[in-house]
């Protein structure tokens, strides 16, 4: 009733779904134990590994926790330059 | 043979102690044989929220090392006769116990007692592996607010990691006028979130600060709305049905006393 209330009322900002908000993305963190940091290393590692195979632009690769309904899912956001040709 | 019970959260300052505290009177007020466990050590204070400061002589340490026993370190309450308090020791940590030595200790006073409630202290290392090492069941209290539910998540992980009994939630110092407002979580927000069984919901209120400058649990105050709140958890416990109590707007709530207490307005 009061969330039917808030949303007539355009309450999209009020102060608790903020706090979900952060608190979903942070317990993502928690619970899968990966530390803002340990997401970075993360990062840098899929980087060198996907550098191998191809020429990918690190100032627009991205990768974060998303969640889909229920589900979270790791997205990576790889934005390539150019494939490397493969020597024979 | 009795049930252990830790109330823990992770966070300091959310309610731990209050709500061993009023648990412990309203179970006893039941006419259950109950102890309560300070499991605080170096930080003492179930003692001061019951009213029994200045009873104590022995504590959980000196009764672990064997330099009392328990029943001399057992203090009985004012109120009940079948209500008693281990105390934590002041001048010691949390490394004068094992959580070995706990389990031996709780699985003893388990035969004698109903239930035995352990306070836990704040945080995740030994106090808390201390804590919970003996308790049969596990209830997690937290306050709406981001770093309390954070931390309430941390404990249910490492509970439910153990194997234990999975552990319940007590929502404590919600406030209805905020959740109105969608300045607070409600309840449905951190069930949702903690994906936990809830016990129970204790409302924000003045009547537990004046029953601890007391040393008297709300629990026994039938004026107070946090002390309905926690006979029902009581009951709850006791295996009754009990619905959640209506939160209700602390100024309406005012406003319904003193239309009961006959001022007009
Ligand atoms: N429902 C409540 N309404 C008002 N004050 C509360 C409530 N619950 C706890 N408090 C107060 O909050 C403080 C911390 O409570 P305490 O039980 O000592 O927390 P913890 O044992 O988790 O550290 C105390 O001063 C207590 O009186
Ligand atoms: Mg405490």
């Amino acid at each position: 009733m009061f969330d039917l209330f808030a949303k007539v009322f355009g309450r999209d900002d009020a102060s608790k779904e903020v706090a979900k908000e952060r608190l979903r993305l942070v317990l993502v963190h928690d619970r899968a134990s990966l530390s803002p940091q340990a997401l970075e290393d993360l990062k840098n590692d899929l980087l060198k590994v996907i550098s191998e195979y191809m020429d990918i632009d690190d100032q627009g690769f991205r990768v974060d926790f998303s969640r889909h309904d229920d589900a979270m899912a790791l997205v990576a956001n790889i934005p390539i330059r150019s494939v490397k040709r493969k020597s024979l | 043979m009795g049930e252990a019970i830790v109330i823990t959260s992770g966070k300091g300052g959310v309610g731990k102690t209050t709500t061993t505290a009023n648990i412990g009177a309203g179970l006893a007020k039941q006419g259950k044989k109950v102890a309560l466990i300070d499991a605080d050590i170096g930080l003492r204070n179930l003692d001061v929220v019951m009213g029994l400061e200045n009873r104590i002589v022995y504590d959980l340490v000196d009764v672990v090392e064997g330099f009392a026993k328990l029943k001399h370190a057992l203090i009985k309450d004012k109120r009940f006769e079948n209500l008693y308090l281990l105390p934590a020791a002041q001048t010691r940590d949390k490394t004068a116990v094992s959580p070995e030595q706990m389990r031996d200790l709780v699985g003893q006073m388990k035969e004698e007692f109903d239930y035995v409630l352990i306070d836990s202290p704040a945080g995740i290392e030994q106090g808390f592996k201390n804590a919970v090492a003996g308790a049969d069941k596990a209830l997690v209290v937290a306050t709406p607010e981001v770093s309390s539910v954070r931390d309430a998540d941390r404990i249910i992980g490492l509970l439910e990691a153990q194997e234990k009994h999975r552990p319940f939630l007590i929502i404590n110092r919600i406030r209805a006028s905020m959740v109105k407002k969608g300045d607070m979580m409600d309840i449905d927000d951190m069930i949702e979130i903690l994906a936990i069984e809830l016990l129970g919901v204790v409302p924000e209120d003045e009547a537990i600060v004046v029953s601890t400058n007391r040393g008297e649990p709300a629990v026994l105050n039938l004026q107070s709305k946090a002390g309905e709140a926690y006979r029902n958890i009581v009951r709850r416990l006791e295996g009754e049905e009990v619905p959640m109590m209506k939160l209700e707007d602390e100024s309406r709530f005012m406003y319904k006393l003193r239309k009961m207490m006959g001022f007009k307005g």
